[in-house]
């Protein structure tokens, strides 16, 4: 493979750049920018969180304190409440989008990696790899998610790293399957023959003639896959096998209130609405890309 | 076409093996930890040691994998460790009950998001359009334990309408069906309509629809003739496919509900580390996913010409 | 016999269609005035963006959400169609005025059977029961020229060939006996034998059911063959008009003539009559000049006089002929036509590439299933077979086919996108027929290069031009530096004609004409000895075709490259080619130097292909041989001869049973076929000229 000079690059510009240009065709398409303001909100949540003024989101304070009432010495005002174990809500709130965003993050990239990989390879060398690699990717999804989380964190244990392998597991045969289709269609186009025709090798034709076509769908998936993973991460803390505690989770929290009933309401609908607009904004993100894409 | 089918079938056979080796690996190769479990972590190595060579974990690893799968195809699962009962006693009424909840489930779930994603798709760009689109973004983007929260905290804590847990232990109550039943139709129909849609809409642009109105049909011809038989067979699928999808959310929604589902007793079986059950619960779910897979593949098959009446020569 | 049957049966008036994007409005066609008579078959030929196609969607009302006619009228038989409501369109549509369309496959629907697709038609306009509706249906597949019409009746779109649909469209079209037959492109993409048989029927059609035809496409052969009179579009208006022998014996248009001046003709050839491109591009909508659209690039253009809005006028001499242009009368055609430039022709050079009874064949697999049983469920499909060809310096080889024929194999194989089964090819000394392109040599790979057809998909969507260019120049090791290949990249955009700041360009700013000069820029990168061109120009506009095929001649007569090129069109092939191949179902069936191919002795496959060439000069005749039957399908290939199924000079069963001989003549002229070589050689020519001794018609700019 010719080493490449910086210039001769071209347009292939580094990726952070080639984004933030491309934020600015986001204007195309309100949903787009609905989905990203959501976003950006609770970004911006999760990077301020250790400067925003909020309580110690595992400090036992006051049981079970509703919405906008105000401590026994009149000193904080619990915006959302309490939960049973007396922790300040709103805190535990953005304290937990800190942690859901960069593990989702963390775990969809890791999918990610490992499914344009398989995926590649799958699709343009065919053959036994094909047969190999989408033998593997059914049977992993031939899992019920759920099920393939159960099973896989109840071997290994319930670390952040197991999470991300176990989301690894589950999303990195789905986004084989998307790139290794993708794949399938474009190596027949002119531009991939021509390329073969003078001699490329397959890691060239892999990654500067297919994978940049195939940004599009690819793109569009991945905001769904975060969202995806956020609620499988708040899933499994619901389900007692996220990440540990005390660290808030909002799934975590959810189950926790859930039996006191009534009296913890608002421990149980907060999280629920965060975690919900959350995804939202990831799919109300993707649904205007999809709409960028196809008119263009 | 019926040698696709065995093809497949083929395919779902081989899954199911290696699923079943996979997994017996992962749980039963590690013979004193399985031991530990069965026995409580208060036994001695030499009780373990014992139990060991008296349920015959010392023999090969591959002669005991045979005869777990030769004792499951007859139905034979083992015992439970938590609830010290066969396992088959436990898994098949579970099973009944998720049935019953999966039943609910498609029975709504179906004619609302077929119906509303072909009326979507005849008028794409419309209000109604608009509004089906907003709708299932909004039900998608609400994970099943969140909107069970919502739920239960407008239909139990405020308005008292309906119990917060479907236990049924005082037998048979519908009204505790209404909340899980409608947990998993919410998340479940915005993907199946929006799917409908795309696929209805890219049917109405298409050439043939162009040739049906330009020859003069009425409407209704041109939608129900002509439109649905082909833009219903993705949808179909989908459909199909959502049974695997079913069996992953009614885990969540039968914790939740505290219902006598399969999904809980899979997730107990977890919690608890009790190896065999999990085993069992964990091939059932595989097995009905990938059967949903096979049924999903053949059914596509059969319903599209083209590949149904596959000309050899092309 | 009154007013009623003189009225024509389609009156367009002013008729003024656009669209309205998010980018705001684009008219489509512009004060378009068109009468049809009953009866009557009206070509309307343009390329494409002139808005052809605009006006049938206009008149059958079916613009979509985007479209809508925002001026004029369009009147069907009296009834103004622009402001009837759905109810009484759908009464019209399919039952008076019915549409046949460009694809056929997608314009039947894919799940039902053809027969239930055609009887809806009487069932639905005339009220007919079940069974009678069967019987029309069955009746007119069968008059439509489809054999076996109950097997046909019952079999789903994708079971037919392309004729075979496109047949059934046009059955479908004609079932309620319609006044007026809409035809949009209809045998563009068909096998031009295929083709052939279609535009026979469509002729035919006004004859037998007396219904008027309006013949839309790109192709002024076709309109010539069909029609009795023809409008040339440009940018959403006529620009000429009337009877088709009258308008294609002396255009007056001055874009009319171009068009004709850009198209090859069966008889020409490149050094005689070189092929004139029009310059410049076609004006977007909202870039069209106020006065004469045509006028940024026309050569006659006067200040004063074009820069007003351009009229209809008829012509003195014969007012059924109308042009739009103030000048027409004044321009003097005749002294406008220049002399042929000169081109000293040389002499081929030595061979370059050499190709030995090569084979390729392709495996289907019998799949796991078959494997498991043990049995053998591998079908062969022999996509080249027994291929001998040599190829010289600076000559220039045309394949010729149609689809299937394995023509496009062949060209993969020799560029080493696929290995041959057997047999040798030797370029440049090298044996390289089992050597994938990856294991060849680089100096092998930089002189052995490929245009390809699809110029949208020749160049990386994702990338700069400039980028993709450098790259080919850096692999073949024709610069080492940054500055060296930059160089190089320039030299290469100046080759091509292309202004140097396209480097930085994505494709997608770029027309279609335009990526694929850079497609050439990229074949040329390695300065290659021999270029395989695989369709270069088939899905280029007519006036682009003449631009890309001038550079590409032009290039290769500098260089003394040999080019290989591959195509269906067998005008452009006469007009380019010093030896053409003829491919049938993987075979080459004729090769020789091309006025020896194109004049008899010929090959039966040969001649059918020579007259099913659509003929636009009024002054050539041809003689009619249309195929029956389809193309036999390469999984089951015809014993013997592969052409014997078609074949309208068989001679009986040696036919069938025995693979023909190659018969040789002079020239290095070779034919695979079983009539004895004096038969051959005693045929007529299937296309001359009606006076030989008269300078042709064809204009000259």
């Amino acid at each position: 493979m010719a080493v490449r000079g910086r210039r001769d690059r071209g347009e292939a510009v580094p990726l952070l750049a080639a984004a933030l240009r491309s934020l600015g065709v986001l204007r195309e398409s309100p949903v787009a920018m609905a989905g990203a303001a959501i976003l950006f909100f609770w970004l911006a949540m999760a990077v301020l969180a250790p400067l925003l003024p909020l309580a110690d989101p595992n400090l036992p304070l006051e049981p079970l304190r509703p919405p906008l009432s105000v401590s026994a010495d009149g000193t904080a005002t619990f915006w959302l409440g309490t939960d049973i174990k007396g922790r300040d809500v709103l805190s535990r709130l953005i304290w937990g989008a800190r942690r859901v965003l960069v593990w989702a993050g963390l775990a969809t990239l890791a999918a990610y990696l490992v499914g344009i990989a398989m995926g590649l390879v799958a699709g343009y060398r065919g053959g036994w790899w094909d047969e190999i690699l989408s033998f593997v990717a059914n049977l992993l999804l031939s899992f019920p998610v759920m099920v393939l989380y159960i099973v896989v964190i109840t071997r290994i244990g319930a670390s952040p790293l197991n999470i991300v392998l176990a989301v690894t597991f589950a999303s990195a045969p789905a986004i084989m399957r998307i790139v290794r289709g993708l794949v399938l269609d474009l190596r027949t186009r002119d531009y991939v023959l021509a390329a073969r025709a003078r001699g490329e090798g397959a890691l060239w034709i892999m990654l500067v003639e297919l994978l940049p076509n195939a940004r599009g769908p690819l793109l569009v998936d991945a905001c769904l896959r975060m969202g995806y993973t956020t609620i499988a991460l708040a899933t499994l803390g619901f389900l007692g096998l996220g990440l540990p505690p005390p660290d808030p989770d909002w799934g975590a929290m959810i189950a926790e209130t859930q039996p006191m009933g009534a009296f913890a309401g608002h421990a149980m609908v907060f999280p629920a609405l965060a975690v919900s607009s959350l995804v939202l904004g990831f799919n109300l993100l993707a649904d205007g890309l999809r709409e960028i894409s196809l008119r263009d | 076409m019926l040698k696709l089918a065995l093809r497949r079938f083929g395919a779902m056979v081989l899954i199911m093996a290696v699923v079943s080796f996979l997994l017996f690996l992962i749980f039963e190769s590690d013979k004193l930890a399985v031991a530990g479990k069965v026995l409580g972590p208060y036994s001695s190595l030499e009780q373990r040691e014992l139990w060991l060579e008296k349920e015959g974990y010392n023999r090969p690893f591959l002669v005991r994998y045979g005869e777990w799968v030769a004792d499951a195809l007859r139905g034979d699962f083992g015992q439970s460790i938590r609830f010290k009962a066969p396992v088959s006693d436990l898994l098949w009424p579970r099973l009944a009950n998720t049935a019953i909840l999966a039943g609910l489930v498609f029975a709504l779930m179906i004619p609302l998001s077929l119906t509303l994603g072909v009326l979507a798709g005849m008028r794409e760009g419309s209000l109604l359009d608009r509004l089906l689109s907003f709708l299932s973004i909004g039900t998608t983007s609400i994970p099943e334990f969140a909107s069970a929260a919502f739920l239960v905290a407008l239909f139990v804590f405020e308005l008292r309408w309906l119990p917060g847990t479907s236990s049924m232990t005082g037998g048979f109550d519908w009204r505790q069906l209404v909340l899980p039943v409608a947990v998993l139709v919410l998340y479940d129909f915005g993907y199946v309509a929006r799917m409908t849609r795309a696929s209805m809409a890219e049917v109405m642009t298409s050439p043939y629809i162009r040739t049906a109105v330009l020859k003069g049909l009425p409407r209704h011809r041109v939608i129900l003739g002509h439109a649905l038989r082909n833009a219903l067979i993705a949808p179909f699928t989908v459909i199909v496919l959502q049974l695997n999808w079913l069996l992953s959310g009614v885990i969540v929604v039968e914790v939740f509900f505290a219902y006598k589902g399969f999904g809980a007793l899979l997730y107990e079986a977890a919690m608890f580390g009790d190896i065999y059950l999990i085993e069992a619960c964990t091939m059932v779910a595989v097995f009905v996913a990938v059967f949903s897979q096979f049924l999903s593949d053949v059914g596509y098959t059969l319903l599209n010409p083209r590949i149904r009446f596959a000309r050899e020569g092309g | 016999m009154g007013a009623s049957a003189k009225r024509p049966i389609l009156a367009c008036e002013g008729l003024g269609v656009s669209y309205f994007t998010r980018a705001g409005e684009v008219p489509a066609v512009v004060g378009f005035d068109l009468a049809i008579a009953r009866g009557e078959a009206v070509g309307l030929v343009g390329e494409s963006g002139c808005g052809k196609s605009t006006v049938a969607l206009a008149v059958m009302r079916y613009l979509g959400r985007a479209g809508r006619i925002v001026a004029g009228s369009i009147r069907f038989d009296g009834r103004e169609l622009t402001t009837m409501s759905e109810r009484e369109l759908r009464r019209i549509r399919g039952s008076r005025i019915s549409m046949v369309y460009q694809e056929p496959m997608a314009s039947l629907n894919p799940s039902m059977t053809v027969g239930r697709q055609l009887v809806e038609v009487p069932r639905y306009h005339a009220g007919a029961g079940r069974a009678e509706a069967r019987e029309r249906a069955l009746d007119i597949l069968a008059r439509v020229g489809l054999p076996d019409t109950r097997r046909i009746f019952s079999a789903y779109p994708h079971e037919l060939s392309g004729g075979q649909q496109q047949r059934v469209v046009i059955a479908m079209a004609l079932l309620a006996d319609p006044a007026l037959l809409l035809l949009d492109e209809p045998t563009t993409a068909l096998d031009v034998t295929v083709e052939a048989g279609i535009v026979d029927l469509i002729r035919g059609v006004a004859e037998r059911f007396g219904t008027a035809i309006l013949y839309i496409s790109h192709n002024l052969g076709l309109i010539r063959e069909t029609c009795d009179r023809v409008a040339v579009m440009y940018a959403g208006q006529v620009v000429e008009e009337g009877p088709v022998t009258n308008v294609f014996a002396g255009m007056r248009h001055p874009y009319a003539r171009g068009l004709f001046a850009a198209i090859p003709l069966p008889d020409s050839d490149r050094r005689a009559r070189p092929l004139r491109p029009i310059p410049g591009q076609l004006p977007l909508p909202h870039e069209r000049p106020g006065g004469c659209f045509f006028g940024p690039r026309c050569t006659h253009y006067r200040q004063g006089t074009c820069d007003r809005e351009q009229r209809m006028r008829p012509l003195d001499a014969d007012p059924g002929h109308r042009v739009r242009c103030a000048r027409q009368a004044e321009i003097a055609w005749e002294r406008e036509s220049r002399g042929p430039e000169p081109r000293t022709a040389e002499g081929p050079g030595p061979v370059v590439l050499e190709v030995h009874r090569l084979r390729k064949e392709y495996e289907l697999d019998g799949g796991l299933f078959a494997a498991l049983t043990g049995r053998d469920g591998t079908r062969r499909i022999a996509a080249n077979e027994g291929l001998d060809l040599v190829a010289r310096e600076g000559e220039t080889l045309a394949i010729v086919g149609e689809s299937g024929c394995g023509k496009s194999t062949f060209a993969k194989v020799l560029v080493g996108l696929e290995p041959a089964t057997a047999g040798r090819i030797t370029f440049e000394g090298r044996e390289i027929a089992g050597a994938p392109v990856e294991t060849r040599p680089p100096e092998i790979v930089a002189h052995l290069q490929m245009i390809f057809q699809n110029p949208s998909e020749t160049l990386n969507p994702s990338h700069a031009v400039g980028f993709q260019i450098a790259r080919v120049v850096r692999k073949f090791g024709a610069a080492r530096n940054r500055a060296q290949v930059r160089r190089r990249v320039y030299e290469l955009l100046d080759l091509v004609k292309l202004p140097r700041a396209f480097f930085r360009r994505r494709p997608r700013q770029l027309s279609g004409g335009q990526k694929q000069r850079i497609g050439i820029a990229r074949a040329f990168a390695g300065d290659p000895r021999l270029v395989v061109a695989d369709e270069p120009v088939s899905a280029l506009d007519v006036s682009v075709q003449a631009a890309i095929t001038g550079l590409l001649t032009d290039i290769q007569r500098r260089r003394r490259t040999t080019l290989l090129f591959i195509s269906h069109d067998l005008s452009l092939v006469h007009y380019l080619a010093d030896r053409v191949a003829v491919m049938y179902l993987g075979r080459i069936v004729e090769q020789g130097p091309t006025g020896a191919v194109f004049a008899p002795p010929y090959h039966p496959y040969t001649e059918a292909l020579l007259s099913a060439v659509p003929l636009a000069d009024p002054g050539l005749v041809k003689r009619r041989i249309l195929l029956e039957g389809e193309l036999p399908s390469a999984l089951d290939p015809p014993a013997g001869c592969p052409f014997h199924t078609r074949c309208p000079r068989r001679i009986g069963s040696v036919c069938e049973e025995r693979e023909p001989p190659l018969r040789r003549f002079d020239g290095d002229h070779r034919i695979l076929c079983h009539l004895p070589a004096e038969e051959l050689a005693r045929g007529r020519p299937v296309i001359r000229r009606r006076h030989p001794r008269e300078p042709s018609h064809i204009p000259l700019r």
